[in-house]
């Protein structure tokens, strides 16, 4: 059997994914397993389920090229180091992360503490969201008293925000 | 607080009798942490390394639980310091080989450890004896929001903490316990509750955690995920799973006792015999052999008194720990003439195993844990 990746060399190493309920298989040389880093399984799981062996190479062409605005890291630079640049670069890298973070973990999103200032910025935002939806209501019912109040208690909620840590 | 005082004085979850510590050495809990659109420590130029290190350090010393704590850079400790502590489990292997821009602090009682520019920009770890996981957990939450109010941590909505690998992003939190399984190691047991484990989505690794091989019969238990679920429910997981292990290591004893009286008598003073009058033993011996010891205080083969120096020379006989007590580097072949030498000199006072008092095990540490709590 020949490697996938240089499709010359015999493949001695074969692997089994199970990726978004999906089989791959994938079968390797002695090189390309090295190469790809495949003797360091940590390494291996990252930089292969974020780039999918299958389809790396049209990946690799399109995505390599990103890099992240604030730290300057490149979707290249995670695969060979199975990290990431900065805590920007989740949101940059979003698109290749997700289906990353959902094979290796048990859910896909944070349930676990929340900083205080998180908590606060939370609880801000949630209350300017029903604010706002009570303010569009006063006005379509015509109710401008209320509206006025609304506007008022925004306004103060958003120099809140501002002013906020 | 200076390095020789850290060496002077071993850890309190060395000397700890937590809960069930027969089977259980010690229970830690680390948070990574980062600061938010700062480069992370593996992508960072060494001088916003440094920046970053200057911005922590002081919060991190401040924190009133690292009152007169030790506090230094790792460019600033030899490499045969780096490894004590890494032999103690205040650093981790990856952190002992950093040089400028990182730095450790660790309490006083040895039961708190920050890491400075570690693979994250910070990585907070509480190590108590026993099975204390949510003991540790509550400390390093307790300074982790101590520590949120001056620093900005790098946080999502929905991802939660962000981490430099994403296999720690959401809670940030590794519990982890290391368990001491000679019964199920010497029935052959210990394969199945391997694969039992890991199905769970629970990790098993060796001695020094990820990558290294179990020795000692010592095992490292944690959690795998940190994404999807509450920090609380992490650890009492781990925690349900540990107590069924520590179990089975009961029973696997009873089963032994009952079946195989005479290997286990056997194994005892062999290991007894070896340990006493060796000459030259390598780490991984001794920790075998000591294991085995440990295994008879445990049934009552030796004194109980006799636990504390067995445990003792788990640490004393690693190789850093040599050649500190040495004052010297040593090669191989001198570390493993010192470290049969420094065994057989504990071991002096040692009475011969009492086989005949070889039966059910003592308490497993059940009411130290109701104090605790």
């Amino acid at each position: 059997m020949l490697c996938d990746v240089c499709k010359c060399n015999d493949a001695t190493v074969f692997l089994t994914q199970i990726l978004e309920g999906k089989m791959q298989k994938v079968n390797l040389c002695d090189a390309c397993s090295k190469e790809k880093g495949v003797q360091d399984p940590t390494g291996f799981a990252l930089a292969d389920l974020l780039l999918g062996i299958g389809a790396a190479e049209e990946i690799e062409k399109g995505a390599s090229t990103q890099k992240c605005p604030v730290c300057g890291f490149s979707q290249a630079d995670f695969k060979k180091t199975g990290r990431l640049g900065c805590s920007a670069c989740y949101a940059t890298f979003a698109d290749g992360l997700g289906g990353l973070l959902k094979a290796m973990h048990k859910g896909t999103e944070h349930v676990g503490k929340l900083p205080e200032r998180a908590q606060r910025a939370m609880k801000l935002n949630h209350r300017m969201r029903a604010l706002n939806e009570n303010l569009q209501k006063a006005v379509a019912e015509e109710k401008y008293e209320t509206a006025a109040s609304l506007r008022d208690q925004i306004k103060q909620l958003e120099s809140d925000l501002l002013n906020s840590p | 607080m200076k390095f020789s005082n850290v060496l002077a004085t071993a850890g309190e979850w060395l000397r700890g009798e937590g809960p069930h510590h027969q089977i259980v050495i010690s229970s830690r809990v680390r948070f990574a942490r980062n600061l938010r659109d700062r480069p992370f420590p593996g992508w960072a130029k060494k001088a916003e390394r440094t920046s970053i290190l200057d911005l922590v350090r002081p919060c991190v010393e401040d924190l009133s639980e690292m009152q007169d704590s030790f506090s230094e850079s790792l460019q600033d400790l030899s490499a045969l310091d780096r490894q004590v502590l890494v032999e103690r489990h205040l650093i981790s292997r990856e952190h002992a080989a950093k040089g400028a821009g990182s730095a450790v602090v660790v309490n006083r009682r040895q039961t708190l450890s920050v890491m400075i520019n570690e693979e994250d920009h910070l990585r907070m770890q509480s190590i108590r004896s026993g099975l204390q996981l949510k003991q540790a957990f509550k400390l390093v939450d307790k300074i982790d929001t101590a520590l949120e109010n001056k620093l900005e941590f790098a946080f999502d909505e929905r991802l939660g903490y962000l981490t430099a690998c994403p296999t720690n992003v959401g809670t940030g939190m590794r519990a982890s316990a290391m368990l001491h399984l000679p019964g199920l190691v010497l029935s052959e047991l210990i394969n199945q509750v391997i694969q039992a484990v890991s199905k769970i989505g629970l990790a098993v690794r060796g001695l020094y955690g990820e990558g290294t091989e179990a020795m000692g019969n010592l095992f490292q238990i944690s959690n795998q995920t940190t994404l999807g679920e509450k920090e609380e429910e992490i650890i009492n997981r781990l925690t349900k799973v540990i107590e069924t292990i520590i179990e089975k290591e009961h029973d696997a004893r009873q089963v032994l006792l009952q079946k195989k009286p005479n290997t286990l008598s056997d194994q005892i003073g062999r290991a007894y015999g070896v340990l006493t009058f060796a000459h030259a033993m390598a780490s991984k011996e001794a920790l075998n052999l000591l294991s085995i010891i440990k295994l008879g205080v445990d049934l009552g083969t030796f004194p109980e008194d006799r636990r504390l120096p067995i445990d003792e020379l788990f640490i004393d006989t690693q190789p850093a720990h040599l050649q500190k007590s040495s004052q010297q580097k040593l090669n191989a072949e001198e570390r493993d003439h010192l470290r049969a030498q420094i065994i057989r000199e504990r071991l002096k006072l040692f009475p011969k195993p009492d086989i005949s008092k070889m039966a059910r095990e003592s308490g497993n540490g059940s009411i130290a844990g109701t104090i605790e709590q």
